[in-house]
């Protein structure tokens, strides 16, 4: 690795660690109500909103009670976004005249942006309209963050408290949640981008006269608009030449913020943020990938300073940090090595002053490999799956590091929210491990750990690879789930395994080349996202009422610290260990035998 | 259960019409207000008529032309309308194939060289759309150009330098050619 692409990857974490600490703190006041005076202005509009609402901001909910509001206010999005794709063709703002989208395909994807999925099956630039794209899929870009967001500060008050039957109020979470974190921090961020090159209008798209003419083999249609085909199966096509070159338009910066900030990852372009439109300069594409790791990181500061020991957030940091140098490190080494391959063919892939090397398939210039691998581990260490390079194309071993990561239940910063209370999942597990150790109740922040809690932490632990590795399992017995795989043989394979991987985990990153937009995988991904999403929260926010309903141990002789290297080592092994003995047979199936036939086969 | 169902509704409302309706507008009004030409796709005018975008890339083959990045989108390549990167997977013999395509179009277009082909002027760009290539893939195209269009190789160099953008801020990203801007530089010194 060059000394700049070190020099890269050491400022972004020098710039997000100092961010953790101003934001987790600032977050941590919001959720008590107890607003910094900056702020305090929009606190008469915030309560005018309640009174509409009928809600009474100081009331409080036991867990089953803001579960069923999170159900509510999630089968709202999903009926809004269906609805909003299906009535597309008779709404406003759709210069392109985009008609009604498929059923299942809308279908997967109103369940795809409520779960903060933003797994993509259609083609943005040519499926949906701009009142699609703002009204249905940003807001829920929103929307699903904010939820995430509240979900994991409802588990962290249940360890903050105790004695206590309730962990706070959905309503005034997800109110505070958006109007004090998420809206200024996407309207700061969509400004910079539009500076950088980002589009935000919402004209039709304009056609350009080129400078070179381009010829190219346009398939043929019958009267009906179906493609001809010839005697074998093969389309039929005619040479064409053209001047000209129609590029897509649309409010977009306003989407491209929320949609890293929120860990959303759903492009407004199909080719999302390779798009140059979407991410036009490296200043942009830094941007994007701070936004991205930006709340998760800073919620664990939050976490500190609402449980009364910012250490303890600290430690919860430190384990995320380890576990991402880690892999970011796999990926930068694999992408820069190239393709052997390639070398055969009088290619030059050697790193340079003049040029970035490596394997540059799927990648952009702009770029350049350093940006790319440190794209992709970002963003699939979170549960975001924004693209700015096309996994699929990835070399096998870079392309393991983004399928691991979220296999591992995206607990390396994680998704906003979701990244938090899945990692003290895993901390609650790696406490009950050491006690089955040491032959002592199992505590955590002065609460003991009894069945009741580990067996929801077993649920989240448990479902994601179930629905993984059973849907995999089918998707490759039947016939419409490999008729969509793209690339032959332990490639094809690892497009379903990732598909599905990509599904429970709410990232939405794809191995792109398997053509998903069929109803198999448009409705096995969409239950899929959805039980990854809900089937983790509920049992999360019971543990939450469990922790909240606890007595508080005072710190004793036997006590053991969870704020120590000791613990941060325990909590990566528990990661690593609970995670690698579930999935590598499958990866061994997939990106370990591809690895193994391309160093082999040169 | 039907308890929370009023607040439901009526927060999903007012919600979405902040996030949904006044935020995009407010972001727009801003952006057309203070920064028209990047909210318009930062498009090139030539004798009062579009000609492309600066951040788009565009497909040149003529070979008196610098080439882009290869594109995968389809059907024509460069189409800015259907953003797509190849997908092709590190071992698909298919992946191979179109870059011994590349490599022999390359090398037809300009017997003498024998240089090593620099890998981004023949593997397809993520989004289809990249406009720019690497200072190394202009590099080599120089000899093909200068010949074609009967110019000084030392010429077209300080042309690819005039257009070749560094890190930003001396530290992102990498160095690149933006080949529109150059080709539009190089018809206007050169026809």
């Amino acid at each position: 690795m060059t000394d700049n692409g070190l020099l890269q990857i050491g400022l972004y974490l020098v710039v997000l660690l100092a961010l953790v600490k101003p934001l987790g703190r600032y977050m941590a006041h919001i959720y008590d109500g107890d607003m910094p005076a900056f702020v305090r202005w929009m606190k008469p509009a915030e309560n005018l909103f309640y009174r509409i609402c009928g809600v009474d901001s100081g009331e409080e909910m036991r867990w089953t009670r803001y579960a069923l509001a999170m159900l509510w206010f999630s089968l709202l999005g999903v009926l809004a976004v269906y609805g909003l794709q299906r009535l597309q063709g008779m709404l406003p703002l759709n210069p392109q005249h985009f008609g009604a989208v498929t059923p299942d395909s809308s279908f997967n994807t109103a369940i795809s942006f409520m779960t903060n999925t933003n797994w993509q099956g259609y083609v943005g630039e040519s499926t949906m309209s701009y009142l699609t794209q703002m009204l249905g899929l940003a807001v829920q870009n929103f929307f699903s963050a904010a939820m995430g967001m509240a979900v994991a500060i409802a588990l962290i008050r249940g360890f903050a408290r105790h004695t206590v039957e309730t962990i706070g109020n959905f309503w005034t979470d997800i109110t505070r949640g958006t109007l004090y974190i998420l809206l200024p921090l996407s309207l700061l961020l969509a400004l910079v981008l539009v500076g950088q090159g980002v589009v935000q209008n919402f004209s039709p798209y304009r056609t350009v006269t080129t400078i070179d003419a381009t010829t190219y083999d346009n398939p043929k249609t019958d009267a009906a608009g179906n493609p001809l085909k010839d005697a074998a199966g093969n389309p039929v096509t005619e040479k064409v030449t053209t001047h000209e070159q129609t590029i897509a338009m649309g409010p977009v910066a306003s989407q491209e913020a929320i949609k890293q900030i929120g860990t959303n990852g759903g492009g407004f372009f199909n080719a999302n943020s390779a798009h140059p439109f979407e991410n036009p300069t490296p200043l942009s594409n830094f941007l994007a990938m701070l936004a991205i790791f930006l709340i998760p990181g800073a919620l664990c500061y939050t976490f500190g300073y609402m449980v009364g020991d910012t250490r303890q957030g600290w430690a919860i940091l430190a384990a995320m940090t380890v576990l991402f140098v880690g892999f970011l490190a796999v990926a930068e080494y694999a992408e820069l090595q190239g393709n052997p391959a390639f070398t055969a063919l009088g290619v030059d892939q050697t790193a340079s002053i003049s040029q970035s090397g490596g394997n540059m398939e799927g990648k952009e210039t702009r770029f350049g490999i350093v940006n790319s691998a440190l794209f992709a581990t970002i963003t699939t260490a979170a549960s975001c799956g924004a693209v700015n390079s096309m996994h699929d194309s990835f070399t096998p071993l870079g392309g393991m590091v983004p399928l691991a990561q979220i296999q591992l239940g995206e607990v390396v910063f994680g998704g906003v929210g979701s990244g938090l209370y899945g990692m003290l999942i895993y901390a609650v597990i790696a406490v009950f491990i050491a006690g089955l150790m040491i032959g002592r109740t199992p505590e955590y922040l002065g609460k003991k750990i009894e069945s009741f809690d580990i067996k929801m932490a077993s649920l989240v632990i448990l479902i994601p690879p179930m629905i993984i590795l059973g849907g995999t399992a089918l998707a490759v017995m039947l016939d419409a789930g490999k008729s969509s795989i793209f690339n032959p043989g332990a490639h094809g394979f690892s497009e379903v395994l990732y598909a599905f991987t990509s599904a429970v985990g709410n990232n939405g990153s794809a191995f792109a080349g398997i053509s998903a937009n069929t109803p198999f995988y448009n409705i096995a991904l969409g239950f899929a996202m959805f039980f990854g999403r809900i089937w983790l929260m509920i049992p999360v926010l019971a543990l939450a009422g469990s922790m909240a309903a606890k007595k508080r141990i005072p710190v004793g002789t036997g006590t053991m610290y969870t704020h120590t290297p000791l613990f941060v080592g325990l909590l990566i092994g528990t990661v690593i260990l609970v995670g690698a003995l579930t999935f590598v047979p499958a990866l061994g199936l997939g990106p370990i035998v591809e690895h193994l036939t391309m160093i082999g086969a040169h | 259960m039907l308890k929370e169902f009023r607040p439901a509704i009526t927060s999903f409302l007012i919600l979405t019409a902040v996030t949904g309706i006044a935020y995009p507008l407010a972001v727009t009004g801003i952006a057309q207000a203070l920064m028209p030409d990047q909210a318009n796709g930062s498009l090139i005018v030539k004798d009062g008529k579009a000609v492309g975008s600066e951040l788009i890339g565009q497909s040149f083959s003529d070979p008196k032309y610098f080439w882009g990045r290869p594109s995968a989108t389809g059907p024509m390549p460069d189409n800015a309308s259907a953003s797509s990167g190849s997908n092709l997977g590190p071992t698909n013999p298919a992946l191979i194939d179109a870059v011994k395509g590349r490599v022999q179009a390359l090398h037809d277009a300009d017997p003498g060289n024998t240089a090593p082909v620099p890998v981004d002027l023949v593997t397809a760009s993520g989004s289809g759309l990249d406009p720019q290539i690497s200072p190394a893939a202009a590099a080599y195209q120089i000899g093909r150009v200068a010949r074609l269009r009967g110019m000084q190789p030392a010429a077209l160099q300080q042309l690819i330098a005039q257009y070749t953008e560094q890190r930003q801020f001396g530290m992102l990203g990498e160095p690149r050619v933006n080949v529109l801007q150059l080709n539009l530089a190089l018809d206007a010194v050169h026809r």
